[in-house]
């Protein structure tokens, strides 16, 4: 199908693109533990392990808008995006490329940081595992679709965050909510809900975004 | 041009004389609760502030549907000016909410309160919209992104009415439940009219400034042309 072989194409070209220059990946990363570190240092002695629990969903949205922040940097700076809406493709293909990336990113970096937070704080459960995976979802298709927007604006750098915290906070309900309640499954479906609500939508009106 | 104009009066008429109606019914008609005393007047201030605050979220949600969809010329700044009448009325919302929660809990803020903590998310989200209206030059594409954001509003109400309920336990007294309205005859009458005097108010004031938007958008033209 042509759809999927141009989104594949288009992820394609943000994970070589990362692989050659290597300027968000790392990034993330470092940010991540060193968020932790910070985390280590405002817990005072004696906060429960849910203190921390709600922490790692702090760590791990401002992360994620670390490299939101970068993900439309490229187009940006080579005027691709114009490239690419002038290309036969659907507009919406652009997005879920992007997103793809950036879930990519994203992923791997939890990769590193679950573990981490395992060793320094306490341990991850399976649930915790699952609600993480729902809500990058969630914070993938909508953080690419609002990086689009800001990176159209003048005050880009400022202007992401303002507009995807108010929106990812029902996920950080969703997700601390599965990591520290004992039965964790309507706190899931409700991550399922929002991911498909807002994919939809995003999916949806992603070429109003780039064409005029 | 000239009939939104001409409806302008009437509509303002009707606001002041339903606001002040709806006053009157609140202090001498309605009345006095016997749970929670003079306290729970504010009810009727804060509950259709909040349901307006709401119709104009909606309102420009759909104002936004249509710029989208069927390319309606204007349609963009009467979103614009819906949400920026439910951001004030929100504002107000936050406001008599907090008033009522220190008379009625001893508290100004709580956070087990769902529909103040929802006010206040929406709140930020709608003051975003702002951010991201203001930072992005005047035309087609600031118009789209308005829009576009506009339209992820109205999904994420319910989504964060959701996520809030699922959050939090539930102090809030909820009035309105699935066995219909918890009030007497004649609270649920008042409550009525001060709905409808908030609505006619949100619906005059949205008036205003549209016409005072639009004239500054004609004179900008005609200085254009001019220039």
């Amino acid at each position: 199908m042509s759809y999927t072989r141009d989104v594949g194409a288009l992820a394609r070209k943000d994970f070589l693109l990362e692989l050659r220059a290597r300027d968000t990946l790392p990034a993330m990363l470092l940010f991540v533990i060193a968020t932790l570190v910070v985390f280590h240092f405002a817990l005072p002695t004696g906060s429960s392990d849910l203190a921390s629990n709600g922490l790692l969903w702090v760590a791990i949205l401002f992360t994620a808008l670390l490299g939101l922040g970068r993900a439309f940097v490229p187009e940006r700076e080579q005027g691709v995006l114009d490239g690419l809406v002038l290309a036969p493709c659907d507009r919406s293909a652009i997005w879920l490329a992007k997103s793809l990336a950036v879930l990519g990113f994203l992923a791997a970096v939890e990769v590193v940081a679950l573990p981490a937070f395992a060793i320094f704080f306490s341990g991850v459960d399976g649930t915790t595992v699952a609600a993480v995976a729902l809500a990058d979802l969630g914070i993938c298709a909508v953080g690419t679709f609002l990086a689009a927007m800001a990176a159209a604006g003048r005050a880009r750098e400022l202007l992401l965050p303002l507009l995807f915290l108010p929106l990812a906070i029902p996920i950080v309900v969703g997700g601390v909510g599965a990591s520290v309640v004992a039965n964790g499954g309507r706190y899931l479906a409700f991550l399922a809900l929002y991911d498909a609500v807002f994919a939809i939508i995003c999916w949806a009106s992603f070429e109003y975004v780039v064409t005029e | 041009m000239s009939s939104p104009n001409s409806r302008l009066p009437a509509l303002a008429t009707l606001a002041l004389g339903l606001v002040a109606a709806a006053t009157a019914l609140v202090f001498f008609f309605a009345p006095v609760d016997a749970d929670q005393g003079l306290s729970q007047k504010i009810f009727y201030f804060h509950v259709p502030i909040a349901l307006t605050a709401y119709g104009c979220f909606g309102w420009g949600a759909w104002k936004a549907l249509l710029h989208l969809w069927k390319r309606e010329p204007g349609a963009d700044l009467e979103s614009y000016v819906a949400i920026h009448q439910g951001v004030i009325f929100g504002a107000l919302t936050l406001l008599t909410g907090s008033i009522w929660a220190r008379a009625s809990w001893g508290v100004w803020w709580t956070w087990s309160s769902n529909q103040l903590v929802l006010f206040l998310v929406l709140f930020l989200f709608y003051c975003a919209y702002f951010m991201l209206r203001f930072s992005v030059d005047a035309g087609p594409q600031r118009a789209n992104f308005s829009a576009v954001y506009a339209l992820f509003g109205v999904a994420l109400i319910p989504v964060s009415f959701l996520a809030i309920r699922l959050a939090s336990d539930f102090i809030h007294p909820t009035v309105f439940t699935s066995a219909g309205p918890q009030m007497s005859g004649k609270m649920f009458f008042t409550f009525c009219v001060c709905l409808a005097a908030m609505l006619s108010l949100a619906a005059t004031l949205c008036a205003v400034e549209l016409s005072g938007k639009r004239l500054d958008l004609r004179l900008r033209e005609l200085r254009e042309a001019l220039a």
